[in-house]
């Protein structure tokens, strides 16, 4: 069964085509989802993300918890609405999900993970909160907007109650400031400033529509997507799952092991590590013209990998790609597109930064 | 939804083919079929002189979202080829029917007209399949 988030009747009303995400039935773009990328760079765009699922957690020992479910310590997290990304990995390495957790007092946390994973998160998290004495709560009556873009805060904040909009701009980046009527973070999935606000669905239509008057542009799934690209973020489940680890999913940066505490995957992780990765995720940009796709093949001086999440990038104007690949200097790499072996370049990631081309 | 122009011949497949006076033959690909792509980032043309096969891909269409092969409706020698398109793929978005051709074909066996659905048949095909 589809599954509708409170905002699909609004979608449908912008004229928004639908696609079916998981299970969830979303917008893909209300239009040319190349503007509502643009927008996001260079304005101000939402996207409605209450498809994610987010999940409390309550309980005295809800930190410790944390430390041994997730690769990433939550033992980083001091100040109350300090958020952190992670993974969260099986015993053999493999990540189950990657996730957002917020700190938001020693008894409570709360983590957003995702939509298309929901199942078995929720039964691998339960499977451990026992024997910590945690209570798993889904909060599935909550709704969550994403705004992006240079001037997503600004707009934001102008339709905020005035004390929630003077604190949220005042937000260091990756903080939230948390309330069960209003959760507001400072966080998203696009390389560009801008919140993450969390508020019962019964609020999240005149949010939108009081977004939409402020003048932040509607955005789909499908903007979504090639504006995280670019911003070298994972998509899960295209550029790592169970069978993958941090280490050859560029996610080595999240995994913090020099802490000495003992977390699922551990073990996995470090043998793997001991023993040599033998494959790595980078970046990959084409210049000639043509998309790169997933699945497609990557040839390199030391084997073949394979084409991750790729698109074409509307601010590069180009196609770009993760690719996993052979450990080691790849010498020339090539793409088979079609039966046509085209040059590309490696490149480290992101590929924008703050709606600048990073790359020369 | 843009009106179908009346003077074209469909594939099932969403392309379009228009007979020209000169007795070649103008391909391209619908505005419904632009709609679902969404927006189009590059176009593989095929060369002047290669030959299409009623029914078999002769150039592709991508969009942020996908890769298309496009059929040709008819047989014959590619004698003309949309190179505006190379540069403003989006052209197609914006005229599926006009300035998005993206080949012509000298038609080889007139025949194959007759296999092709009108534009009222065409016109039913997408109704039917937007329910």
């Amino acid at each position: 069964m589809t599954r509708k988030t409170v905002l699909n009747e609004t979608h449908r009303a912008l004229g928004a085509r639908m696609v079916d995400f998981g299970g969830w039935d979303m917008p893909l773009n209300y239009g040319s989802q190349i503007e509502e990328h643009h927008a996001v760079r260079r304005d101000a765009g939402m996207f409605d993300v209450s498809h994610m699922t987010v999940v409390d957690l309550a309980g005295p020992r809800t930190r410790e918890f944390l430390r041994f479910l997730f690769a990433n310590d939550v033992g980083k997290l001091k100040k109350p609405g300090k958020a952190l990304y992670s993974c969260m990995l099986n015993e053999q390495g493999g990540v189950i999900d990657d996730l957002i957790v917020y700190f938001i007092d020693e008894s409570h946390f709360r983590t957003v993970v995702n939509a298309s994973t929901r199942e078995k998160d929720l039964a691998w998290i339960n499977r451990h909160a026992g024997q910590f004495g945690i209570s798993v709560r889904e909060r599935s009556d909550l709704a969550m907007i994403a705004v992006q873009g240079p001037q997503a805060r600004t707009k934001a904040a102008s339709v905020l109650p005035t004390d929630a909009a003077s604190a949220a701009l005042k937000l260091g980046k990756f903080v939230a400031l948390p309330g069960e009527e209003l959760f507001i973070a400072r966080t998203g999935y696009t390389g560009e400033d801008g919140f993450e606000i969390i508020v019962p669905e019964a609020s999240a239509v005149d949010l939108w529509n009081r977004l939409l008057a402020a003048g932040v542009t509607p955005a789909g799934l499908g903007a979504r997507d090639t504006l995280r690209l670019e911003a070298g973020m994972n998509l899960y489940g295209q550029d790592m799952d169970e069978t993958i680890t941090p280490w050859e999913a560029g996610l080595g940066w999240t995994v913090s092991m020099d802490d000495g505490r003992d977390f699922i995957g551990r073990a996995a992780l470090q043998a793997q590590r001991d023993g040599g990765v033998g494959r790595a995720m980078v970046g990959i940009v084409m210049d000639e013209k043509g998309v790169l796709r997933h699945g497609q093949a990557v040839l390199t001086e030391n084997g073949q990998g394979e084409i991750l999440s790729g698109t074409f990038s509307p601010t590069l104007g180009k196609a770009i790609a993760f690719a996993r690949i052979p450990a080691g200097e790849p010498g020339s790499v090539r793409v088979d597109i079609r039966g046509r072996e085209v040059p590309v370049r490696v490149v480290k990631v992101p590929f924008v930064r703050e709606g600048q081309a990073v790359l020369a | 939804m843009k009106e179908i122009p009346g003077d074209l011949s469909f594939l099932k497949s969403h392309e379009w083919v228009r007979v020209e006076d000169n007795g070649t033959a103008t391909v391209g690909i619908s505005d419904h079929a632009q709609g679902l792509l969404g927006d189009l980032v590059y176009v593989e043309l095929p060369n002047v002189g290669d030959t299409a096969q009623a029914g078999t891909a002769a150039a592709v269409v991508e969009s942020v979202k996908a890769a298309s092969d496009v059929y040709s409706p008819v047989s014959g020698e590619i004698v003309a080829v949309n190179e505006a398109l190379s540069d403003r793929p989006e052209t197609i978005n914006e005229d599926a029917y006009g300035d998005g051709w993206i080949f012509v074909v000298k038609l080889s066996d007139r025949e194959e007209l007759q296999e092709l659905l009108d534009a009222d048949a065409y016109a039913e095909l997408i109704e039917n399949e937007d329910d």
